[in-house]
């Protein structure tokens, strides 16, 4: 058995940080400045029309310089972690919250990620958005987003961290029903709303829990005492913890809403959909490591969760003709990939953590590119529409082949180095499932290769498919993007390239004072066997995509075999959602009106009809009598005296 | 000698003072009915009403450092002003001050939202004539004076009989105070003898509960009941039917299931200010009693009551979240919102204990200015029949006056109980008491009937910003100074209270103490 999947020691090593000061004591202004952008472009409405958009951009890159020094503060410090109280929040009895940030080697990851590509997005949507009259509104949410995360990521309990999370859900729905001259965009809103709040009563709860065990929600006290918890505690704990994750990262179960989302303008789904927002839910879990670890179930729960959905995102993008749905579907493997990886626990949590940074830059860039296509094609988003762009968006098409090559893992690009080692860690899990995860992780890469090398053949090479006056829509005639959004896409695309070996080892070891140290891998077959079996399925994948849709698709959707069917309808999973919630939340709903309004005088006068002889009375059925309400109370009074009765006789309580 | 003499009892006048302020100012409002010209008695009454709050508020403020536990009880312990008494009172009292600025209001609606004589027959010559031009009724203003004395009597009595009279003080004026509004008259009457009629019958469980615990414990006092229980001598049937008929009677002012059902139709028959007034201070009034009741009466059969109450909380929660995803009318919407409401303060009242009392009072601190601020926006959005509170009225809303749907946002915001608003904090604070409590299953009916909750906020929120405005869409009346300060001050707190709500924690923490 390998050392590094064995749960951590009983007791931890007790989790301390030191407290900030000198440049770290400013911590909070990296929330501040977004979170001020945001206030002055919501409050001051159109007075900010003209120069808004310069204002949010210019507070993101504040914080991107700011984190930046940071950064290279925490070098020296023990630990490399800093916390900081701003004040005490809730001090209710025992339960003392403190508004207070932590700022150590994993929160500092995500702050570059999220103020870095946060500020090339930023610039990128100043072209996107140019021409839409509520763009100043548009810039005064993705501020708003932008110091949410923040706050997820930087606070120092877990109250912070829900605070951060409610409001990146918040600014997320504002986000995706932003485009509101469609009701799509509503609807989308709307689910995206009610899966998140699923997943976020189950982080609630979580965090009720914690406060009940340890009387504490801070981090430092959580992980630091998590040892002392009961195997069944620290799963149920963990798995709620898993619930509200798979929430906001768009895991099974509740992985419906994200491609749903994509409803929003594109630079939304570019910064939430795809870099930031939908990582937290790998943040939450890497955060909460010590509680993970804690627990094999747990883990093999949280590696399970991971290695269905990357599968299931693979298929269901491989059926998708919405340029920016498959993304989103590829998004949702992605994410699928991360949580393997941090299900695996170990020396898995810092590979998860830079494939998810890495990841941050192709997928942000390739959405960005849909965009810049988008943008180009008058909003059209089928790839059965497009083909041959190539000559028409020459930065375009290279940028999004760097984010192609980066994702489906083609040596030297960053995909490569920071997919392969996940799937290498998943082989070496003991027993038969680290064949069982292997396989899965692996098949998942060659699914991958195909769907990606699909859409980017389809969309940009293969011939001209594009929609012409006769079907209905405007004559095409694709061109370049300004150059502030073709900028923003070639630093993207230059992440793309580099980000992967630039950041393979020197991250994980910059992670180690919180995920601990990187560990010898040994896989059920060889390292070098693995890499070239994984590159090997990569090459057959886009092959056989090249191979299928070199020249073009049929512009309907084509009678298919089951598979196919299933994977176009999303495997069926929407249907399985309003099967087993939608309709019986229906059904409860309409049973409680009705007892609320007729019920108790249906009863009523159906006693009265049924004595009297007369059915005409019976069309009294109507709502409003006190005669009724009096005696749903007499009924409520007996109820209660029966209750207090049963507690007596020892039958309840 | 054979003389009898008939000893009075002591009264600490500067302890009971913010109650006599208050009565002797309503009477002296009554002559001002009598005496003043017509066209003076509004602004009359109105600054007399609010100062006499103010200086029952500052009578309270000044008792808070001389409570000790040996004179918090007088007249022979039938009144027990205490720290938690006097936390209760002065929620009452800021808050009765900040729906009292909504009663005030005359420049949204000609004449104000009362009628002027409800006497007159809707529909007839003289209705429509007093309904064109004649201002409304000023006698609201004792009568909400009253009902407030009513309530502040009501969280301070120590004793059974006290707290009936009390009940009954404080209702009547409001049976009164919901058939006074000046449009949808019939249905403002139909609403207050809904009201009239289930809380007379809800008096009578409650009176009916005093009678069987006296039965039981020989007396009507809080100590002697406490004490009786602790010997646990007498007929233990008595003390739990008597028990449940009280707690039937308190429910019902609480709006707890399955005790709610008139709160729907009187929150929308009744004038917009009067069920603000109702669902702040009521609520104050009936959760400080219910408190009051379980902590220092019948402590000691927490075992008992607990999971009945419980039962009671989650039903109430679960009913009131799911009833208000269907409704159409924002009054109800409302109303089943606050019935929710009583479901978690209900949960915060089980947690037992400091926590469990000092959480629900900071819960009926922040609610009541919510609920106040709520109601305040409900007055502004009219059209040519008074207030539009249908559903598809709200539609578009935001683009025809950002800046007051931005303000009701913020509201439905803080009532589905997203962070940085006072709904999130208030709602940690009960279900952590709760948590603290050992009622692990309050707190997950809790929290799943927030979730179910926040959507039909949200919906509004939709509506309101995402739907394009219809022909119908009513405009904005641009609020009086009164309105906007009741507004202002309910969103800053809710604001405050959700960033840094730590003072007024600490303050119900340190108040949190019954005397017994």
């Amino acid at each position: 058995m390998e050392v590094n999947l064995m749960p951590a020691e009983a007791v931890q090593a007790p989790v301390v940080y030191a407290s900030a000061t000198g440049l770290l004591s400013y911590m909070w202004l990296l929330i501040a400045l977004p979170a001020i952008g945001a206030l002055i472009l919501l409050l001051f409405g159109r007075w900010t029309d003209k120069w808004g958009h310069w204002l949010g951009c210019a507070t993101v890159l504040g914080s991107f310089v700011l984190g930046l020094s940071m950064f290279f503060q925490l070098r020296d410090l023990p630990n490399r972690a800093v916390q900081q109280d701003l004040y005490s929040f809730i001090p209710v009895g025992n339960l003392q919250v403190d508004f207070g940030l932590l700022f150590d080697p994993l929160s500092a990851c995500f702050v570059l990620l999220i103020t870095g590509v946060g500020f090339l997005i930023h610039i990128y949507a100043t072209g996107y958005m140019a021409h839409d009259e509520g763009r100043r509104r548009f810039f005064g949410y993705f501020n708003l987003f932008i110091a949410a995360m923040l706050l997820l990521v930087l606070g120092n309990n877990f109250v912070m961290l829900y605070f951060g999370w409610e409001g990146v859900g918040l600014a997320s729905y504002l986000l995706i029903s932003f485009w509101y001259g469609r009701p799509s965009a509503a609807t989308a809103g709307k689910k995206a709303f009610i899966m998140n709040r699923v997943g976020d009563a189950g982080l609630v709860i979580a965090i009720f829990l914690m406060f009940f065990q340890f009387g504490s929600v801070n981090y430092d006290v959580v992980f630091s005492e998590v040892g002392l918890l009961s195997g069944t505690t620290v799963l149920i704990l963990g798995l709620l913890l898993l619930l509200g994750a798979c929430g906001k990262s768009g895991q099974f179960p509740l992985q419906a809403w994200l491609p749903d989302a994509m409803e929003g303008p594109t630079p939304v789904s570019a910064l939430i959909h795809a870099a930031t927002m939908v990582t937290a839910g790998v943040y939450l879990i890497a955060r909460s490591n010590p509680i993970f670890s804690a627990n094999l179930t747990l883990q093999t729960v949280v590696v399970s969760v991971g290695a269905l959905t990357l599968l299931l995102g693979c298929v269901i993008g491989s059926a998708k003709d919405d340029i920016k749905r498959v993304l989103a579907w590829s998004t949702v493997s992605q994410i699928g990939y991360m949580f393997l990886g941090v299900g695996l626990g170990g020396g898995a949590y810092a590979l998860a953590i830079i494939h998810l940074l890495a990841h941050g830059f192709f997928k942000a860039n390739m959405f960005l590119g849909a965009g810049s296509v988008m943008h180009g094609m008058n909003d059209q988003v089928d790839i059965r529409r497009f083909g041959g762009l190539w000559k028409y968006m020459r930065i375009t098409w290279l940028t999004f082949m760097m984010g192609w090559l980066a994702i489906i893992g083609i040596p030297p690009l960053s995909g490569f180095f920071t997919k392969e080692p996940i799937i290498v860690a998943a082989f070496a899990r003991p027993g038969w499932t680290g064949w069982l995860y292997g396989l899965a992780a692996l098949i998942g890469a060659g699914l991958t290769a195909f769907y990606m090398t699909r859409l980017f053949i389809l969309t940009f090479h293969g011939p001209k498919r594009w929609t012409t006056a006769k079907e209905g829509s405007v004559d095409q005639h694709p061109h370049e993007s300004p150059l502030v959004m073709t900028i923003p896409l070639i630093l993207l695309a230059l992440g793309s390239i580099a980000a992967g070996w630039l950041m393979a080892s020197p991250v994980a070891q910059w992670l180690t004072p919180v995920l601990g140290p990187a560990t010898e891998e040994h896989p059920k077959i060889g390292h070098t066997l693995l890499t070239v079996l994984s590159i090997v399925l990569t090459l057959a994948g886009a092959g056989l995509a090249y191979a299928l849709f070199r020249n073009g698709t049929a512009l309907v959707p084509q009678p298919a075999g089951p598979v196919v069917t299933a994977a176009r309808n999303n495997l069926y999973t929407d249907a399985f959602n309003e099967a087993v919630f939608e309709k019986p939340g229906n059904w409860l709903t309409r049973a409680l009106v009705f007892v609320d309004n007729k019920g108790v005088d249906g009863l009523v006068n159906g006693l009265a009809a049924l004595v009297g002889g007369g059915s005409g009375r019976l069309r009294r059925l109507q709502t409003g009598f006190v005669r009724s309400y009096a005696l749903s109370m007499l009924l409520g009074a007996v109820l209660v005296l029966g209750a207090f009765a049963a507690v007596q006789l020892g039958w309840m309580g | 000698m054979g003389e009898t003499v008939l000893k009075l009892p002591a009264l600490d006048y500067a302890a009971l003072a913010p109650m006599l302020i208050l009565f002797f100012a309503a009477c002296l409002g009554v002559l001002v009915e009598a005496f003043a010209p017509r066209g003076w008695r509004n602004p009359i009454q109105l600054v007399w009403s609010l100062l006499a709050l103010v200086a029952a508020l500052v009578a309270v403020v000044l008792r808070v450092p001389d409570v000790t536990a040996e004179n918090a009880q007088t007249a022979v312990a039938a009144v027990s002003i205490d720290q938690a008494g006097l936390f209760l009172q002065g929620a009452i009292l800021v808050l009765g001050i900040v729906s009292m600025l909504l009663f005030g209001e005359r420049t949204l609606e000609n004449g104000g939202p009362f009628v002027a004589q409800a006497a007159i027959t809707v529909g007839s010559e003289p209705d429509r004539r007093q309904a064109a031009r004649e201002p409304g009724a000023t006698e609201v203003y004792p009568l909400v004076l009253f009902a407030v004395g009513g309530m502040m009597l009501f969280v301070t009595a120590n004793d059974l009989l006290v707290m009936f009279v009390a009940l009954e003080v404080f209702s009547l004026p409001l049976y009164l105070l919901c058939a006074l509004a000046r449009r949808k008259r019939l249905l403002s009457q139909e609403a207050a003898l809904k009201y009239f009629l289930l809380g007379a019958y809800a008096s009578a469980f409650f009176l009916f509960g005093v009678a069987l615990v006296y039965g039981y414990a020989g007396a009507v006092d809080f100590r002697t009941i406490h004490t009786a229980i602790g010997a646990g001598t007498g007929n233990i049937v008595l003390l739990l039917i008597g028990l449940a008929m009280l707690a039937i009677g308190l429910l019902f002012k609480a709006a707890a299931a399955p005790f709610h059902v008139w709160t729907p139709d009187v929150y929308q028959g009744a004038p917009t200010p009067v069920t603000a007034f109702m669902a702040a201070c009521t609520k104050v009034a009936a959760f400080g009693g219910l408190a009051r009741v379980l902590y220092v009466g019948f402590d000691r059969t927490a075992w008992d009551y607990t999971p009945v109450l419980g039962v009671i909380a989650v039903l109430t929660m679960l009913l009131g979240a799911i009833l208000a995803v269907t409704q159409t009318d924002l009054k109800r919407l409302l109303a089943y919102s606050s019935i929710a409401n009583a479901g978690y303060l209900l949960v915060g009242v089980l947690g037992g204990g400091r926590e469990g009392l000092s959480s629900m009072m900071f819960y009926l601190v922040a609610y009541g200015f919510l609920v106040i601020a709520a109601f305040a926006m409900l007055t502004l959005v009219r059209d040519a029949d008074g207030e539009a509170t249908h559903l598809s009225r709200w539609a578009g809303l935001g683009k025809r006056s950002p800046l007051f749907a931005g303000i009701f946002t913020f509201l439905l915001l803080a009532f589905a109980g997203i962070p940085l608003t006072s709904g999130f904090t208030a709602k940690f604070a009960v279900f952590g008491a709760a948590m603290g409590g050992n009622q692990t299953w309050l707190v997950l009916f809790g929290v799943l009937s927030s979730i179910i909750l926040a959507f039909p906020y949200l919906r509004v929120v939709v509506m309101m910003w995402l739907s394009e405005p219809g022909e119908t869409t009513p405009s904005v009346s641009i609020p009086g100074a009164l309105t906007s300060a009741a507004l202002m001050i309910g969103v800053l707190v809710t604001l405050v209270l959700g960033v840094w709500p730590s003072p007024v924690i600490e303050l119900a923490n340190s108040a949190s103490d019954f005397i017994r």
